[in-house]
């Protein structure tokens, strides 16, 4: 029965993209721009006085990256929990497109595709910022976009899976709270990975969010080295094996 | 209008619109379809009655690909639905029972948006969106959110979203349930305007009226089987006669009728407090069963009603 996606889940991005537009400025200032800035802001310069610095850059330079990547977590994470399950279950947005000759890979795919679209925008509007407050010290910077999407492609369709299995939005609880905030608190976003105790240190280093924080680190940096690019390339597999997962979950909820 | 539902898909040489070969149809142990035979022609509007739970929702989410058969055969102009759902949806406009339109866009704007699911350039699909809410009476509503809309616009609306494609086949699910009697006969009188212009339809209903205006045949459904199928007037003159005379009166009133009934009362049904006679040529008995002074009479033409309710039964479907 399953199919693979056509290029059609373009046309479901577009119509995200339609009602983006219209309704774009409260989102843009919404918790996945705003509240990684103020973390920056706060926890980089205000805490930054206390800490000092990290590995030899200042500590502001040290979050810098975690916030670039936690945002486009958040917003690829966000768009595909509580906005897909309202498309999904409470507006029977999807079920109106499956009449439509789109099938509902077109559709899985346009919304994961939509959930990295907004992953790379957010990230790369604290990136700018980042940036612009003079915390980037490489123009490899460019090839952020890239780490991004590869990481908001694999949360976005971990959590249309999840929208798809949530019978309440009560359920998003668990997932943001045991899920999504442990990836934020403990994979090198804050502080290095070492501070951890050993077990949580052979766990945390190979998390997705790990891996695409220390790229974001370096690429922003400019020192490291290739060595640190290659272990993103175990997400390629993971990123399509969650694709799968969201499929079948939304096949589950809606056809019968 | 004319030329509204030009085909954007190549016109088929197919005569059967809709065809189904022992299409079965189970949730878990509830059998909802349960071996239905369908052959709908080109150009006609068809008709699926039933009580509610009688399968019809299901066998229409079956025709458009949102639910694959238990077992069975089902084919669209001649094309598999389960070989080539995109095939069939490319030439099916669904009307959906449950109100689907996209809250966060407004109502031009939910046109445009399905007009690129089916891949509809834009300069073709906004004045062919324009075109539609203009028949739909919508034409003041263009740029309304959908939560300014009432009931009856909202269907208007989604009728209008299911011919932007220009299908050849319609399936209806409910078109007016929920409706008050202008919007109802409105979206009537479109949906025979439609029929005129060669589009074939499918709908269900369980307001028998609706059948009886719109539907060249009917198929009346209970517990996942058809019943009955054929032209609505035929179905009702060799099941039920030509005439019903409903009577209510005092207890003795059925026992005094006994009497009168002859060859021209094919049947006599009682349910509750009313007494249901069918008959053929009624005349000459009008005055005798006037005489036994029930205190409501009403001699009538049968219908569709009295054809479901003897099918179907009268208890209650919940």
């Amino acid at each position: 029965m399953a199919r693979y996606p056509t290029w059609h889940a373009v046309r479901v991005w577009q119509r995200n993209f339609d009602v983006f537009r219209k309704h774009s400025l409260p989102t843009l200032l919404g918790p996945s721009v705003g509240e990684p800035l103020l973390y920056l802001l706060g926890l980089g310069y205000g805490l930054g006085t206390l800490v000092g610095q990290v590995g030899g850059i200042p500590y502001v330079e040290f979050v810098a990256p975690g916030m670039v990547v936690s945002s486009a977590m958040f917003a690829a994470a966000y768009e595909c929990t509580y906005q897909a399950h309202v498309r999904m279950v409470h507006q029977k947005t999807y079920e109106a497109i499956l009449t439509t000759p789109l099938s509902l890979e077109d559709i899985v795919a346009g919304d994961v595709l939509w959930g990295t679209s907004k992953g790379v925008f957010n990230g790369s509007i604290v990136l700018v910022i980042a940036a612009l407050l003079g915390l980037v010290k490489s123009p490899w910077m460019l090839a952020v976009p890239l780490v991004l999407a590869l990481l908001a492609w694999l949360f976005a369709a971990l959590s249309l899976a999840v929208a798809a299995l949530a019978r309440s939005f009560e359920f998003f609880n668990y997932y943001l709270t045991l899920f999504i905030t442990p990836m934020f608190l403990f994979c090198g976003v804050f502080f290095p990975l070492s501070a951890l105790p050993p077990w949580m240190h052979a766990v945390a280093k190979v998390l997705p969010v790990t891996l695409a924080v220390n790229a974001v680190r370096v690429l922003m940096q400019g020192h490291g080295g290739v060595g640190v690019m290659l272990p993103l390339l175990s997400l390629i597999p993971l990123a399509l094996g969650a694709f799968v997962v969201a499929v079948l979950a939304v096949r589950r909820r809606l056809i019968h | 209008m004319t030329g509204l539902f030009r085909r954007s898909v190549p016109e088929s040489a197919e005569n059967e619109a809709i065809s189904a070969q022992g299409v079965i149809k189970r949730y878990g142990s509830l059998t909802a379809v349960d071996g239905v035979d369908l052959s709908i022609r080109s150009g006609e509007c068809f008709g699926l009655l039933g009580p509610n739970g009688a399968g019809k929702t299901s066998l229409v989410r079956m025709i458009h690909a949102g639910s694959p058969p238990s077992a069975g055969r089902l084919a669209v102009l001649g094309i598999r639905v389960d070989r080539d759902p995109a095939g069939v949806k490319q030439r099916l406009g669904v009307v959906p029972q449950e109100e689907n339109l996209d809250p966060e866009l407004s109502a031009l704007e939910n046109l445009l948006v399905f007009a690129r699911y089916h891949d509809l350039p834009k300069r073709v699909a906004l004045p062919r969106a324009e075109t539609l809410l203009e028949f739909m009476s919508l034409s003041g509503r263009a740029s309304s959110p959908i939560a300014e809309l009432s009931g009856g616009m909202k269907r208007r609306l989604l009728i209008a979203r299911a011919l932007l494609h220009a299908p050849p086949v319609l399936l209806l699910d409910e078109p007016t349930t929920g409706l008050d009697p202008q919007a109802r006969h409105l979206v009537w009188q479109r949906l025979r305007r439609l029929k005129a212009d060669g589009v074939t339809q499918v709908l269900t209903t369980h307001y028998l009226e609706e059948a009886a205006q719109l539907c060249d045949r009917i198929a009346l459904m209970d517990g996942g089987k058809i019943l009955r199928q054929g032209p609505p007037a035929d179905l009702v003159r060799s099941e039920i006669g030509e005439e019903v005379i409903e009577l209510r009166g005092d207890e003795t009133l059925s026992a005094r009728l006994q009497p009168l009934l002859d060859g021209r009362v094919r049947r006599c049904d009682r349910a509750g407090d009313t007494i249901y006679l069918y008959c053929t040529d009624a005349r000459a008995l009008l005055p005798r069963i006037a005489a036994l002074q029930p205190s409501y009479m009403w001699h009538r033409p049968a219908g569709l009603e009295d054809l479901f309710l003897k099918l179907t039964g009268r208890s209650l479907r919940e």
